[in-house]
């Protein structure tokens, strides 16, 4: 703040010499010159005086002709003063705007208050590194669940477009690179508040830089890193980054996890959904004979989850490179030959997988003018071309960012929510439908809100308190309650109980809990709030587990003590 | 030679010689004071200050101090004598020592001023 005052100082020297000039020529005439009082006798304004005039003629205030009425000689040199100082002052305030305008100038304004803000920052925040489609859906999200946010972004554009969106935060935005250590630690990474970075951005080696500055500059802050490509993946995981996310390995595991148990995919995808989306019925991938067009990145892993889960597949792509035991047609799938080429007609689904929206679609489109009952999946690369991919209708869209985005935001809200998804494989296809049943049931068909609470004194002091010192019998079944209505169930359900190393998924409402548990809960918009007086406010907590309704103060809880006490 | 330097170096000695022209004499004998001469000390003094304003060197720092010194010396001798009288003679002798002992200090900080411009380019093997 203080560089930016020196700048505009320097710039604004000659101005405020011109003006200093002014007035003193100006004080020096109207000393010198003097004017006749009623009495025909000479008189001098003093030093002070002219001051006094030039100070509130040359801002054109004007009192008039103080301290009596000047003569003919001193209002000759006034016409000449005000012309001098009024030019002065204009070019004060011309200078002054041009300081304002200065590019480099305003570039120290902005990042000066965006310093002040990120200091001013006394809850919880997240720093997004690139603020592209994937940074703004994370952000959404992430102002939707009610937490801070802060981001630092290369391109400028994208900065004030941040301001637009409609969000419930004012989250500060900086235009600069991620990859310079000084703009994180501007961004907060030094603070005690910083709950987690996420690099974002589309350049796999800033994402890279981000990671290892965040290691070495504040190493107990988690770090969630995008990767486009495995080399980088594993750079990352050498130096222990928490989280790196590969769209396309991710959609390989799903794509893995929907051929092999079809109901664990989509209570996975719910589960991890964005808040505000809604429960699909998703078709299943079918196995058979599949297509795969663009062998690249994104070909490699799906075709890697296909022969993974043992399913039959052929290979599109221009290159044409051969790849052991599978067909592989020279091509670009967009025309009908190396479709039939790759056997389309006896075909079960295709994958159009390049990195071209518009070739993506029209394979997509041709495929299905060759084989009406094919089952599509297509890649869309740009947020833009969103409407094009709706309008079409494909079985299942592959956004990377929204990829991304999921992976994030399960990882930073509840990390136990990750141990429950790794439980999900193994249940078993009709486990995981009735859980989906039971779930959308209670709490209805949008993402649910997930949350975790321990029992602790820090986590749920009430009680804890009531397990340790009051050895009073809680069970599961009474978090679950409706905080103001006993009677009535809250809309929440518990997904598992992590008691001691060991887990259990769906526990039972009879279960007694124990100190030191954790219970992650899924439920319906509110159930959060609705629940949290159970475990803060012991006469909630009462009036919820036993049924007493305490008043509240110490004076008439004494005297209802004493009278329950005989 | 740099003209740029001529006239920084000229504002800033302007300021201490009219300065000192001021303060000499007796301090209580409106004779040896002229309001004149502390008007120029004065304006010249304020385009000293601003001159220096912008330059982020550690002695550029202390320029600025010195110079701000010396005008708020100034300012508070102005305030004395506008607050006291108008011309030079109608002062009480204890008045005007005040006016001329403020103004002494002002001397001072311009003349550690002068001294950091010696000391700065005596540094300078050019």
């Amino acid at each position: 703040m203080s560089s930016v005052v020196l700048i505009a100082l320097r710039r604004l020297r000659a101005p405020l010499i011109v003006l200093v000039a002014v007035f003193a020529l100006g004080m020096v005439g109207l000393v010198l010159i003097p004017g006749t009082d009623s009495h025909g006798r000479e008189w001098h304004l003093t030093l002070f005086q002219a001051l006094y005039f030039m100070a509130y003629t040359a801002s054109t205030i004007g009192f008039g002709e103080l301290p009596r009425e000047f003569g003919q000689a001193q209002r000759v040199w006034v016409t000449i003063v005000i012309f001098l100082s009024v030019v002065g002052w204009a070019y004060l305030v011309a200078s002054l705007l041009g300081v304002l305008q200065d590019k480099a100038l305003r570039g120290a304004l902005v990042a000066g208050r965006f310093r002040r803000r990120v200091r001013a920052l006394r809850e919880p925040f997240y720093i997004i590194c690139g603020f592209g489609e994937t940074g703004l859906l994370v952000g959404r999200a992430l102002d939707w669940l009610g937490s801070r946010f802060v981001v630092v972004e290369l391109d400028e554009l994208r900065t004030q477009e941040l301001e637009l969106l409609d969000l419930a935060q004012d989250a500060p935005a900086f235009a600069a690179d991620a990859r310079t250590p000084e703009n994180l630690l501007a961004a907060g990474l030094g603070k005690r508040e910083c709950r987690g970075v996420l690099a974002l951005t589309n350049d796999d080696h800033a994402n890279l830089a981000v990671a290892m500055s965040v290691r070495l500059l504040n190493p107990n802050v988690p770090v969630l890193c995008r990767a486009m490509s495995a080399e980088t993946a594993a750079n990352m995981a050498s130096f222990g980054t928490d989280h790196i996310v590969n769209p396309f390995a991710k959609f390989g595991e799903y794509l893995a996890l929907a051929i092999a148990s079809p109901g664990a995919y989509r209570l996975t995808s719910w589960l991890t959904g964005l808040p505000g989306t809604r429960l699909r019925a998703e078709a299943a991938p079918p196995r058979g004979h599949w297509i795969v067009c663009g062998y690249g990145r994104f070909g490699r892993e799906v075709v890697q989850a296909f022969r993974g889960q043992g399913v039959d597949v052929a290979i599109i792509d221009p290159n044409g490179a051969e790849v052991s035991g599978l067909r592989v047609v020279r091509g670009r799938g967009t025309e009908a030959e190396p479709l039939l080429a790759a056997g389309v007609d006896l075909a079960s689904g295709i994958v159009a997988g390049t990195d071209d929206d518009i070739n993506n679609l029209s394979i997509a489109v041709t495929a299905r003018g060759l084989n009406a009952r094919l089952f599509t999946i297509v890649r869309q690369n740009l947020q833009a071309n969103r409407a094009l991919f709706q309008a079409y209708g494909a079985d299942v869209t592959m956004v990377s960012s929204e990829i991304i985005a999921h992976e994030c935001l399960a990882r930073l809200q509840t990390p136990a929510l990750g141990s429950f998804l790794q439980l999900i494989p193994g249940k078993g296809d009709a486990w995981c439908d009735g859980l989906l049943e039971r779930l959308s049931g209670a709490l209805g068909d949008q993402t649910p809100e997930i949350w975790s609470v321990t029992v602790s004194a820090s986590g749920a002091p009430a009680l804890h308190r009531a397990l340790t010192q009051e050895k009073s019998g809680v069970v599961l079944g009474d978090l679950l309650r409706d905080s103001s209505a006993r009677e009535r169930r809250n809309a929440c359900l518990p997904l598992m109980l992590t008691r001691g190393g060991g887990s259990l998924a769906m526990p039972a409402d009879d279960v007694p809990l124990r100190a030191g548990d954790e219970i992650l809960f899924a439920g319906a918009a509110g159930a959060r709030r609705n629940q949290w007086p159970i475990l803060r406010n012991i006469n909630v907590r009462d009036y919820v587990v036993a049924g007493i309704d305490l008043p509240g103060g110490l004076i008439s809880m004494l005297a209802a003590r004493k009278r329950r006490a005989p | 030679m740099n003209l740029e330097k001529v006239i920084f170096g000229f504002f800033i000695v302007l300021a201490a010689t009219l300065n000192f022209g001021f303060v000499y004499g007796d301090i209580g004998d409106p004779q040896h004071h002229h309001v004149w001469e502390f008007f120029a000390a004065f304006v010249v003094n304020i385009v000293a200050t601003v001159l220096k304003f912008g330059d982020r060197t550690q002695v550029g720092a202390i320029h600025l101090a010195t110079s701000l010194v010396a005008v708020l010396q100034l300012a508070a001798a102005a305030l004395v004598w506008t607050l006291a009288g108008q011309s030079a003679s109608d002062l009480s002798a204890s008045t005007l020592s005040s006016i001329v002992s403020l103004s002494a200090g002002a001397l001072l900080a311009n003349i550690v001023s002068v001294v950091i411009l010696i000391v700065e380019t005596t540094m300078q093997r050019r």
